[in-house]
């Protein structure tokens, strides 16, 4: 499906480091990735279903994931520019029942 | 604008004329739905509480079937409870008689059974709709309209188009004089900052950030990660990723209104303007409180498509995702995919919900009210079944 502005992934503001697809996206394409009234192209790595993110950049293992501007979670691996951020490479920071029985584990 | 609506005796208006039949407890559920299938002009609300729970947990069953009692859509209503229940039930009917309307109650021990107590019922709830179908609807203004703020099944696009658009038509009701209504606590988690600075005082900022440290810390407190809970597995197919990015979409939806008060699950408020009221996300409890504090309507933004609504109360639902709205039509009442196929601009969607709300709210019927797909519902409780 073709947006008014043509763009493939949205990106919400400059301060995020992943876009979401607006549509499926191949891998081996240029994705155009509007946030405002800018496009940039990101060459697509991987395959990105429709509604899933990819990276914008380079992302480190252990960086902030943004969104909105906001911080959604953490990268667990290095996710390359391009390629599918998800819950394969990204947890969660909030609601962690897990760290904390880990962390009352630890401490006895 | 105006819509048309049932003024009440206590002064508030009803978006719908029904007589509710309501199961004080899950063992009056059988005799419920019969009374209601064979009576036209009535509405059940069953449930799964109202016995062997911690008086806390009894205390809310009470409260929320008083809500739903006092809730302007119904006219009459018909309480049917088995007799030994744990909820209050003639305070219940006292409190729900103090807003000037009819309520009639059965008590299927006294009356001997379920055979007699439906029969009786039928009776009881035949004349309670001669009685509500003399009340005509009449002009009312915005400011009367009680909105609930629902989104579910949620996907990315949801964050994107459909909660954005329902915050516009959130404040347009706010701006008119009206009162929206934000649940859905375990939805705040990781957005709590946003929700705080929107708020009218620091006191109401605090009270949000404790309601979201309980409801988390009820998560937590399960030893796991609540990943595939919240977000749901449907949810991550989506694109979802983490319970963050699903809260930043979801408190889209408020709007950008101040908020002015936080309440209890079932409280009704007692201002105007945008409140938050504690709930959890799932649809069967969250629709309920809404229900309970008095909300007329409910917007329901969706991205993958949740089909309920309520038994009493229009549920609309507004989605951006295309397959859905094509898919799951006969469920979807408005679409809003309009905005990235760039033939609509987000305002101009947020207006005419908007206008849809207040037809809606003046009586033409959701796809949840046609299809009939509302009557899993439940009261949001805390504690253990002991």
């Amino acid at each position: 499906m073709e947006t008014r502005q043509g763009i493939d992934a949205v990106m919400l503001t400059e301060a995020d480091n992943v876009a979401t697809a607006l549509r499926d996206l191949a891998q081996g394409e240029e994705a155009r990735v509007g946030v405002g009234e800018r496009i940039f192209l990101v060459p697509v790595r991987q395959g990105i279903a429709f509604g899933h993110k990819l990276a914008v950049t380079d992302i480190r293992s252990g960086d902030a994931i943004r969104k909105y501007g906001e911080v959604i979670g953490r990268a667990t691996r290095d996710i390359p520019s391009g390629t599918h951020a998800h819950v394969q490479n990204v947890e969660s920071l909030r609601g962690r029942g897990d760290l904390e029985a880990a962390r009352k584990a630890h401490a006895v | 604008m105006q819509f048309k609506g049932y003024a009440r005796p206590n002064g508030r208006v009803g978006t719908r004329n029904y007589v509710g039949v309501l199961s004080t407890v899950v063992c009056a559920n059988e005799v419920v739905d019969r009374i209601s299938r064979s009576v036209t002009g009535t509405a059940a609300f069953t449930h799964h509480q109202g016995c062997g729970q911690t008086p806390v947990d009894l205390a809310r069953v009470n409260r929320a079937l008083v809500g739903l009692g006092r809730n302007p859509n119904l006219a009459g209503v018909l309480l049917v409870g088995l007799g030994c229940e744990g909820v209050a039930f003639e305070e219940v009917a006292e409190e729900i008689r103090a807003s000037g309307k009819r309520v009639e109650c059965l008590v299927i021990q006294e009356e001997g059974g379920q055979a007699r107590s439906v029969a009786r019922g039928h009776l009881l709830a035949q004349e309670l709709v001669a009685e509500a179908s003399r009340v005509q609807p009449s002009l009312h203004p915005i400011s009367d309209l009680v909105l609930g703020l629902k989104c579910g099944a949620s996907d990315t696009t949801q964050g994107l188009f459909a909660t954005p658009v329902v915050g516009i038509a959130s404040d347009m009701v706010v701006a008119a004089g009206g009162t929206s209504v934000l649940g859905e606590v375990t939805e705040f988690i990781g957005a709590e900052h946003i929700l705080a600075r929107h708020a009218r005082t620091p006191e109401v900022a605090e009270r949000i950030l404790a309601l979201v440290k309980r409801m988390e810390d009820r998560a937590k407190s399960m030893g796991c990660d609540m990943r595939g809970g919240q977000p749901t597995g449907g949810n991550i197919k989506g694109g979802l990723t983490t319970i963050e990015e699903k809260s930043l979409g979801a408190i889209a939806k408020a709007g950008t209104a101040p908020i002015e008060a936080v309440y209890e699950y079932g409280e009704s408020p007692k201002v105007r303007g945008l409140v938050v009221m504690d709930s959890p996300g799932r649809e069967p409890e969250i629709l309920t409180g809404l229900a309970t504090a008095g909300c007329n309507l409910i917007a329901f933004a969706t991205g993958r498509g949740a089909p309920q609504g309520f038994p009493f109360v229009p549920v609309v639902k507004i989605t951006g995702n295309v397959v859905t709205w094509t898919k799951l039509r006969d469920h979807m009442d408005c679409y809003v995919g309009t905005i990235m196929e760039g033939t609509e601009s987000l305002p101009s969607a947020g207006r005419r919900l908007f206008g849809e709300l207040v037809e809606y709210a003046s009586g033409r019927l959701t796809k949840a009210e046609i299809s009939g797909y509302s009557n899993s519902m439940d009261i949001y409780v805390t504690g253990p079944v002991i």
